[in-house]
């Protein structure tokens, strides 16, 4: 039987241990009317052979096109070294390290993870990840709310151009928690949040305010100036970035004049694949005076018995499975496997090869732009973009990008969907896994679609 | 081991040292505008790519898994996780989907969620069911969320309370004050089942609905579940169901044909995809007809010109909302398809059947080498409870001490300390892809402790002893915060001096 190890001696010296006649006789306690019918909606058990036939048809069917997707998942290389440990059976079938003796392994990697984002955020401590980057956007503002106890309004400022879809999961996991929720517009020509947004704020009690560095455009914000403009308030600053930019970009512990309060962001580009969405990570820095208000497991260094150093599980008097009613979250697992792989992909490329990447990202983003200039197609904006951009194909935009896609492009994802007056935009993204004859064939595709 | 391998791969770290093959080729400088830009190098290790390799590949090696041993953590299902599950749902066509790419080039990926939703469905008898929720915790979220939106739709807003069984898993209630609900729990009586009358008792106008976990966490199956359903109903509550123990009932009895209105199912647990040293997880959620317009986006279904396609908040105006950026962990959702289709129906029916006879035979081996079951005339189901109370009053041996020995024996220790109405539990599953010798090296193991625990505590009291490391001081670490590695108490000053430590 597959994975099941029973003889039929074993089964019978078992039975007979237990008094039982047979196995069905261990399922007497349940009423027999509430018995499950035969499950016939199931197909046959399938043996390894033929599930591998299966899938592979599955994979091949959706091809391979070259993508310029981005919007919050990007495409990196990946090294081949990242996976094959991270799918080592001593990772990918261990749990939760409540063992700390019979755990080190996964505890001390966590450890590294958190000392490497935190650098990289420039914050000083760091959770050990959660869901992933809308999620944990999530639950920085549940924490922003706990932090933040002199204000009454539980009043939060999103920017307009944060991630649509951020917003969207912000709205459905806090939105029995009595929080309001203000969108801050975005400049309709740059592309940035203006400092001007927040005026009308200025002597209203508001208890957090989020900054995504890029915006879900791309763009560049003047993290500084918003920062700043907290920090006379009193007010906690959540920012929301891009892990791989972080090469490039000022980190958020130095926006503004002492930093920011609380960073959030998908850890995607950090070693996990593409994947259809999933399993990414979320992960969240702070500073160490708020760590008791942030959710999710914490790796501490510990000494033992002999005084010898290792790694344990801290601070887990702020979660459910401890404090149940009264945790900072329902929150149980991280994404140990994703977080194990990260951790190695940040090890492997240290700064000097992160840095490579943002700036071939940007290089090759830049690149793509310039070529479409020269047949009409201009940026949507004017503001400075990292690795993304929002160009303006026009009219008939939608057919134009299926027509792309057909001739295996995805030339980006259509703004339309989110933002009415974005109608016939296209966010795209060329990364540093795309050569100078994709670029080529985006233009040549765009041309033949028109 | 030497004691290098306590070193930190920032310890491993030499300024010049870089495993470049792994990089692009060098770009231009960007224009990036100079206030925006980056002043100093994060501090990411140097390292040659074998460092890297050795590294992990060393601290791998201090975990216990279930690849390498018997891992009988209760209300875990730590059960074997096929390989062919991985290396699948890691084909590069699987691995290079955008999620965002059109549903012209999404078929492949759109019909096998498709199925595995159909799948899940029918060993659930779930009307349908959402692979949205990232982990188990997020599944129940949803859950309550549907049931507080299913009340309020109808305008039924004085419903304010979750009934929760003093047995049940602390994401239950934490869950439920997440969805702004007030929670009430209610004792489970000697037997282990629900204590009817306090559920009577309790049920009322304000009852928003129960969670309930069934087999319980105790280890047994709640018998008179039909009698609480009806109770929660007649009082206009909805019951919600926690699938950490489907394992014990899969192919035998379904939540739907229970009365549950809603339930999550922990596909890491159940549909065998990897726990990755705490997640990724996936909570699948099932539920019943009136809960249906309620369901989280996206979500797969039957395209309207033939085909798949997903679901967006214009099919689903009542839709709770989204969960995640994108449409859950997909690349877990593949593992479990993958699963459920070598298992196919038969095996289905097998997975509750072996591991309900190894917790049955595991059980009764452990009360013949004179451990104390927690609730010993009752049936097993896939896992139940050892109790230490008369070793701990007798000589001072608790569940931790068994915990920590077992390691030195090569086992990963039972869950301990839960349930907590248990006192000095271990709670014992031991999953149906194991086999009876490993079931008998485990008595043996534990038989041993206890005869030790007659003539040597001090051995038991300081285990383990064969491990990288002894036992932890974790009120000194959860003092003396240290959660982020500082180069200065080290000596290297390459890396710049963010981090705390106190």
């Amino acid at each position: 039987m597959p994975f099941i190890p029973h003889t039929e001696e074993d089964i019978r010296a078992m039975l007979d241990r237990i008094g039982a006649e047979s196995v069905e006789d261990l399922f007497d306690e349940i009423p027999a009317d509430l018995r499950s019918p035969p499950l016939t909606g199931i197909p046959e058990g399938e043996n390894e052979m033929g599930i591998t036939r299966l899938m592979q048809e599955r994979a091949a069917k959706d091809g391979m096109p070259s993508n310029f997707i981005g919007a919050g998942a990007y495409e990196h290389h990946i090294p081949a070294a990242v996976w094959q440990i991270a799918t080592r059976g001593e990772f990918y079938s261990a749990y939760t390290p409540y063992q700390a003796e019979a755990s080190q392994g996964t505890l001390q990697l966590i450890y590294e993870y958190q000392t490497m984002i935190s650098r990289l955020t420039g914050m000083e401590v760091s959770n050990a990840s959660l869901y992933d980057g809308a999620s944990a956007l999530a639950e920085a503002v549940l924490m922003a709310v706990r932090v933040n106890r002199r204000s009454k309004a539980k009043r939060v400022l999103l920017p307009g151009a944060l991630h649509p879809d951020y917003r969207k999961v912000v709205r459905t996991l806090i939105g029995n928690q009595g929080i309001e929720l203000v969108e801050l517009p975005f400049d309709e020509t740059t592309g940035q949040t203006p400092v001007d947004a927040l005026a009308p704020y200025a002597d209203e009690d508001v208890t957090a305010m989020v900054i995504s560095q890029p915006n879900f455009f791309g763009i560049l914000e003047d993290v500084d100036a918003l920062t700043g403009w907290a920090e006379e308030r009193g007010i906690p600053v959540i920012a929301v970035v891009n892990p791989v930019s972080l090469a490039l970009l000022k980190p958020p512990g130095e926006w503004g004049t002492n930093g920011v309060d609380i960073v959030v962001g998908e850890g995607q580009p950090l070693g996990a694949p593409l994947s259809s969405g999933g399993p990414y990570f979320g992960f969240m820095t702070t500073l160490k005076k708020h760590i008791r208000q942030m959710p999710g497991r914490i790796v501490g260094r510990a000494e033992d018995a002999d005084g010898k150093p290792g790694f344990v599980l801290t601070l887990q008097a702020r979660e459910q499975h401890i404090r149940r009613s009264k945790a900072t979250s329902n929150i149980c697992t991280n994404q140990g496997l994703v977080v194990t792989a990260a951790t190695i992909h940040m090890s492997m490329l240290g700064d000097e090869g992160l840095t490579r990447v943002a700036e071939a990202c940007y290089a090759n983003t830049h690149a793509l732009v310039e070529k479409l200039a020269a047949k009409g197609i201009k940026p949507r904006f004017t503001g400075e973009y990292f690795h993304e951009v929002a160009l303006d194909f026009g009219g008939n935009a939608a057919s134009r990008v299926q027509t792309m896609a057909d001739a295996g492009v995805l030339a980006g994802f259509e703004l339309g969907r989110d933002y009415a007056q974005l109608d016939g935009c296209v966010l795209a993204c060329a990364t540093e896994t795309k050569t100078e004859s994709d670029l080529e064939q985006y233009v040549t595709t765009w041309e033949q679609a028109a | 081991m030497s004691t290098t391998d306590a070193y930190l791969i920032f310890e491993r770290s030499r300024a010049g040292r870089s495993a470049v093959a792994q990089a692009p080729r060098e770009h231009a400088a960007t224009r990036i505008p100079a206030n925006l830009q980056r002043k100093s190098a994060p501090g990411l290790p140097a390292a040659s790519e074998l460092d890297v390799v050795r590294h992990y590949t060393r601290l791998s090696q201090k975990n216990f898994s279930i690849d390498t041993e018997f891992y009988p953590l209760g209300s875990c299902t730590m059960k074997y996780n096929p390989r062919a599950c991985n290396s699948l749902a890691m084909l590069p066509g699987f691995l290079n989907r955008h999620p965002h790419a059109p549903a012209s080039h999404s078929q492949g990926f759109l019909q096998t969620m498709f199925e595995l939703q159909e799948m899940l469905k029918e060993v659930t008898g779930m009307k349908d069911v959402s692979l949205a929720p990232m982990a188990g915790a997020q599944g129940e979220y949803t859950g309550v969320a549907m049931i507080r939106a299913y009340h309020d739709a109808r305008g039924d807003t004085e419903r304010r309370e979750i009934i929760v069984p003093d047995a049940a898993h602390g994401t239950n209630p934490a869950t439920a004050i997440m969805c702004g609900y007030e929670v009430r729990e209610i004792p489970t009586d000697e037997t282990g089942d629900v204590d009817i009358e306090a559920l009577k008792a309790a049920v009322g106008p304000q009852t928003a609905g129960i969670m309930l976990t069934n087999p319980s966490t105790v280890g047994v199956f709640e018998r008179r579940i039909s009698e609480i359903a009806k109770i929660v109903h007649d009082a206009g509550g909805l019951l919600y169901y926690d699938g950490a123990n489907l394992n014990a009932i899969l192919g035998k009895v379904r939540p739907g044909d229970m009365g549950f209105d809603v339930i999550h199912m922990n596909l890491h647990k159940t549909f065998s995809t990897p726990h990755g040293g705490g997640g990724p997880g996936s909570g699948a959620v099932g539920v019943s007809e009136r809960l249906l317009p309620f369901m989280p986006i996206p979500h797969v279904i039957e395209a309207e010109q033939g085909g798949y396609r997903f679901a967006e908040e214009s099919d689903r105006p009542q839709s709770i909302g989204r969960l995640s950026a994108f449409a859950g962990n997909a690349g877990v959702l593949l593992r479990a398809y993958v699963y459920m289709r070598m298992l196919g129906r038969e095996g289905m029916v097998r997975v509750s059947e072996f591991s309900t006879l190894n917790a049955n035979y595991l059980a009764r081996e452990l009360a013949a080498a004179g451990f104390d079951l927690a609730y010993p005339k009752r049936r097993a189901t896939h896992e139940f409870i050892v109790t230490l109370k008369k070793q701990a009053k007798e000589r001072g041996l608790t569940a931790g001490d068994v915990a920590k020995r077992l390691l030195d024996h090569g086992y990963h220790a039972p869950t301990t300390y839960f349930p907590l109405l248990v006192p000095e539990c271990l709670l014992v599953e031991p999953t149906e892809t194991e086999s009876k010798e490993t079931l008998d090296g485990f008595v043996e193991a534990m038989a041993c402790i206890l005869a030790e625990s007659e003539n040597d505590m001090e051995t038991i009291k300081s285990a383990p002893h064969t491990l990288p490391n002894r036992r932890f001081n974790e009120v000194a670490a959860a003092k003396a915060l240290d959660v982020v590695f500082q180069p200065a108490d080290e000596g290297d000053d390459s890396a710049p001096r963010t981090g705390t430590h106190g």
